[in-house]
């Protein structure tokens, strides 16, 4: 059922992911696009990041390659936002405007292992990781301090990783979704989805607080509300909030130059503990600030602010980097991750009911991999030959659908 | 049986009024605040080293005030915890009954290996109060320009005189004893310029006369102030304020304007004045992070957001009470009286004992004249007006009000923390303590929608948002705290 | 005129006159009494400002109680220092602090490392920011 004017797209969630799609499509031509959020774009786990763009924290396989196409695509998306849309209601320098605002940083990151075990392992990690096409590259003491001076001189290993970046995510999203309505989507916020309307087994509208939004395909892209939103829709998917707090430092002299973190980010990214883990991961901002982080925990959508959780953060990021213990930290902020058991994303058709899909469980990689995310998207639904193999990414694998035991998380 | 642990934050008037309460209704009390002498902002206390033998001179009720402070500090069940902030409150689990645990830093301010402490109260009496609140103008990062509350605590405090023609402007009451604090340290005043037509002024205090008549002590007090500006022969202008100030590196010049009763400004009325210092209040913002950390709800008024009590002063939290200026403005007697009867029913007092009927009644009283301060003295609607696209709002990041006017209009970036994230403001320094009610009210202003509702667990973007309440050294934040039992002298009641 | 102490002579207060004591203030010594804040020795020696704005702005002390940091400055190796909240001792060593950014990211973080190798504080003077392009977001 199509109408005048092309597929009708709803986008559920204007964070990064949602705002990613929604271009893409929009682009794409053939589509009509409108982005539904129950807030206001990007402000919800998209504004409580770090704007992560990585590779050094993947091991080969499906979410590698993932985050290569993403990579490839994010200078080339900022690129084409900044020539602008012909006809742009802002005009050439709004988009160079917005493209400046998402502070592309191909600043690299580098990877210190503190520990002899950490080190084998790193080592080890890197290894596959150049097999899969990752540059990474061996630090000795001399080259480590020459990159960042102020990081310990206590360590066993370190690895540069000179494709990692960083944006500012917020504003991030904001260009990709700026870009988006310059090409013809249009944003509705403040608007809630309640159920769904099906037919035939279909899904044709979604019911919200303002009534009936009918479309053709609907995008599942609500971050950690998208388990929620999936029940709602009466297609539950197992996508969970971990929260991650960040602390912030008063604005400093450059002292940190790359995104630094230790050896053991990659173990935290990669386990599934409901408890506490934490690991360091220092950067610098724009505006002078120190970003440290980060931690991850699984407890539902709980916002309590936990001292003790800062200051295990606190006391990893000294191990790093010990000439920060007199700088004030003044604010502390968390978010949610998406989290799905299995640690991939889900992207796709749901063969449960036709019209939904899936763009959601990045977990804490979501802004480097919208891009790639909303590519395989748009290939899929038009049925076009995606760059790469979406079958790792599916919806109805398991970890997606298999143990959907009710929990407070998914309720 | 043990002894009921209230702690009480903040010892300017209504902290110190609840512990000596909560002290009285058999509670240990544990007192702290960020100062090294209780006080607060109202009766700061010169430092010891200057050896004051008259220091009353500079206060109202400087007797009393006396009386209070040797009860409380030496009662045997009164911890006195000095130069002690509070950088978090933590809230207890969801659905778990509990107070919020106190964490602390003891030393001075600032400094570096600061021992941490986390109290775990069984009842909390927040008393925080609150700072001017100034509204950006050209100029108004000048050096030389100070909050009104500046030039009064360094002549209190330190007897330090910011200048010798002095301007102060602004609204409110409290212009007149930062005056008199001025004149009586010797500054030459210029002028005191009230920003509202006298027909506002007057509307609000005159619509319930006798209320007025009721807080003899802030009347007598407020007439004296007037008394000696007449006799010092000092103008106080009303309909009046200060647009702009210049200056090369520090103010030299002040341009003052008529206003209407809205604060537009009435075109050819402007006046430069020479000046070497300006004192600007607005009102007064109160410091909500720590009852925002509490998770107490807030209440809306013309005023301002301020801490919602019921008639026990218990907020929406049990067991935490809020005394004072993060209630609503009224100033030392009304912050007293509210003090006095949280900390009587934080430290288990008898909520029906008789004495209470004459403090809720002044209570009410003081919660009467915060209605008619806000009603005489409001901010007027046009005061954007006096911006310009370069006038800096928000001091720390010098975001400018064009800035902020391009963000709010940008559909794709218009929610509030993606706005703050893009213009930076709010984001420096002081995270938001002195722009950020302007600047929730400007991009409400100016992109003319309210933000939808917030995701689960992820707070509403608000000006008083800070986790952090004070900024703690990443040194002092990786120790362990000490345990977290409060010391106190329970053995000795 | 520049803002002053009150003459103990004449101080209604009846006060001592006060315990002098002596700090340094960029190398520069600065005189005061025991008891006053560090921004009051400043703005009684005649200081009205001493922080850098990102602009290049001058800055002093604007609240006067500890709330819009606009009156930082490094006391002792510790950054971030309010200056009308910190009660000034003898033999204090103050540097101010500045946050412009410097056009020459390379100059600036060269200096700011040579400054923290010495110690194990980050204590530099300036403030310099040298990344033109640095990125990242602070969640609100």
């Amino acid at each position: 059922m199509r109408s005048m004017n092309g597929t009708r797209v709803v986008v559920l969630g204007a964070g990064i992911v949602g705002a990613a799609c929604a271009r893409e499509l929009a682009l794409a031509g053939g589509f009509q696009v409108t982005v539904l959020d129950r807030g206001g774009a990007a402000e919800a786990t998209t504004a409580h990041g770090e704007g992560n763009v990585l590779v050094s924290d993947k091991g080969p396989g499906p979410e590698l390659r993932l985050a290569q196409l993403s990579r490839r695509l994010w200078p080339e998306a900022l690129a084409a936002i900044a020539d602008g849309p012909a006809g742009s209601a802002n005009g050439p320098s709004g988009s160079a405007d917005a493209v400046r605002a998402v502070e592309w940083d191909p600043k690299g990151g580098i990877v210190v292992a503190t520990t002899e075990a950490g080190a084998d392992g790193l080592h080890r990690f890197a290894a596959d990781q150049r097999a899969a096409g990752v540059r990474a590259e061996v630090l000795d003491a001399d080259a480590l301090a020459a990159a960042e001076p102020h990081v310990t001189r206590d360590h066993t290993a370190a690895l540069h990783y000179p494709e990692d970046a960083q944006v500012q995510p917020a504003a991030a999203a904001a260009a990709l979704l700026g870009d988006a309505l310059a090409h013809g989507a249009t944003l509705r916020t403040g608007c809630e989805v309640l159920g769904a309307r099906t037919r035939g087994g279909r899904l044709t509208a979604v019911r919200t607080a303002e009534g009936d939004l009918a479309a053709d395909l609907f995008v599942n892209a609500a971050g950690p509300w998208s388990g929620r939103l999936a029940a709602r829709l009466g297609a539950p998917v197992d996508v969970r909030p971990r929260r991650g707090d960040i602390l912030v430092t008063a604005p400093l002299p450059p002292t940190v130059f790359h995104k630094v973190y230790d050896a053991d980010y990659v173990g935290a990214v990669g386990s599934s503990a409901e408890d506490l883990q934490t690991s360091a991961v220092v950067e610098a901002t724009r505006g002078g600030t120190v970003l440290l982080g980060s931690s991850r925990r699984r407890t539902g959508f709980d916002d309590r602010l936990r001292p003790e959780v800062l200051a295990a953060i606190a006391a990893k990021a000294l191990r790093l980097f010990p000439g920060l213990a007199g700088v004030p930290v003044m604010r502390a902020y968390g978010g949610f991750r998406p989290y799905v058991p299995d640690h991939l994303p889900v992207i796709g058709a749901d063969p449960r009911l036709p019209g939904l899909w899936h763009a959601s469980g990045h977990e804490g990689a979501g802004i480097g991999l919208s891009l790639g995310t909303a590519r395989l998207l748009r290939d899929l639904v038009r049925g076009t030959e995606p760059e790469i193999d979406p079958a790792p990414f599916r919806v109805d694998r398991p970890a997606v659908l298999g143990a959907l035991a009710p929990s407070e998380e998914s309720a | 049986m043990t002894v009921r642990q209230v702690v009480v934050i903040g010892a300017g008037p209504a902290g110190l009024a609840a512990a000596a309460s909560a002290l009285a209704a058999g509670a240990a009390v544990t007192l702290l605040d960020a100062a090294e002498r209780p006080g607060g902002q109202y009766h700061r206390m010169l430092p010891e080293e200057y050896g004051a033998a008259r220091p009353g001179r500079l206060h109202h009720g400087w007797a009393a005030f006396e009386r209070l402070r040797r009860r409380v500090l030496g009662h045997p069940r009164c911890t006195w915890l000095a130069e002690t902030a509070v950088w978090a409150l933590e809230r207890p689990e969801p659905g778990h009954p509990g107070l919020p645990l106190v964490h602390t830093l003891t030393g001075p301010a600032d400094g570096t290996d600061r021992p941490r402490r986390t109290l775990a109260p069984d009842a909390l009496v927040l008393a925080p109060g609150a700072h001017d609140r100034v509204l950006p103008f050209p100029g108004w990062e000048l050096p030389g320009v100070y909050a009104a509350g500046a030039a009064q605590a360094l002549a209190k405090g330190e007897r330090l005189v910011i200048g010798d023609d002095v301007l102060l402007a602004g609204s409110g009451p409290f212009l007149l004893p930062v005056a008199a604090a001025l004149l009586e340290a010797g500054a030459g005043v210029r002028a005191v310029l009230e920003a509202n037509p006298p027909r506002t002024v007057a509307r609000g205090w005159a619509r319930r006369p006798w209320e007025l008549a009721e807080q003899p002590g802030k009347a007598a007090e407020l007439a004296e102030y007037t008394a000696l500006l007449a006799h010092r022969r000092v103008p106080y202008r009303m309909g009046r304020t200060v647009i702009e100030a210049r200056g090369d590196g520090r103010v030299e010049e002040a341009v003052t304007a008529r206003l209407r009763p809205d604060w537009s400004v009435i075109p050819g009325s402007e006046v430069t004045v020479a000046v070497d210092a300006l004192c600007v209040s607005h009102g007064f913002s109160p410091q909500l992070e720590l009852p925002l950390a509490a998770g107490c709800a807030l209440l809306r008024s013309p005023a301002g957001e301020f801490v919602a009590v019921d008639g026990d002063q218990l907020t929406s939290c049990p067991g935490v009470y809020a005394a004072g200026e993060i209630t609503g403005i009224a100033g030392a007697p009304a912050a007293r009286t509210e003090g006095a009867l949280a900390g009587w029913l934080a430290g288990g007092g008898d909520p029906a004992t008789p004495a209470l009927r004459r403090v809720r009644r002044n209570r009410d009283r003081g919660r009467a004249f915060a209605a008619r301060l806000a009603a005489a003295h409001p901010v007027g609607s046009a005061w954007p007006g006096w911006l310009r696209p370069e006038t800096v709002i928000c001091r720390c990041e010098e975001t400018d009000y064009g800035t902020l006017c391009r963000a709010a209009t940008e559909e794709a970036g218009a929610a509030p923390r993606v706005a703050k994230l893009a213009t930076r403001a709010g984001l420096g320094p002081c995270q938001a303590r002195i722009c950020g009610p302007t600047v929730a009210e400007l991009t409400a202003r100016l992109s003319g929608n309210s933000p939808g509702c917030p995701a689960d667990g992820l707070p509403v973007a608000a000006p008083h948002r800070r986790p952090i309440a004070q900024p703690i050294r990443l040194g002092e934040l990786a120790s362990s705290p000490a345990p977290s039992e409060p010391d106190t002298k329970e053995s000795t009641a | 005129m520049s803002p002053r102490l009150i003459r103990a002579a004449a101080d209604a207060t009846g006060r001592r006159p006060g315990r002098p004591l002596r700090i340094t203030v960029d190398g520069e010594p600065v005189t005061g009494i025991a008891g006053q804040s560090i921004a009051g020795v400043l703005l009684a020696a005649g200081r009205t400002s001493w922080r850098t704005a990102r602009s290049g702005a001058p800055r002093g002390v604007f609240c006067g109680i500890g709330v819009c940091f606009d009156c930082v400055l490094t006391v002792n190796g510790a950054p971030d220092v309010r200056a009308c909240r910190r009660r000034a001792a003898d033999g204090d060593v103050v540097t101010t602090q500045s946050r412009v950014e410097v056009a020459d990211g390379d100059v600036a973080a060269s200096q700011s490392r040579a400054e923290v190798a010495d110690g194990d504080v980050v204590t530099t003077q300036s403030r310099a920011d040298g990344s033109t392009d640095g990125a990242a977001g602070e969640g609100a």
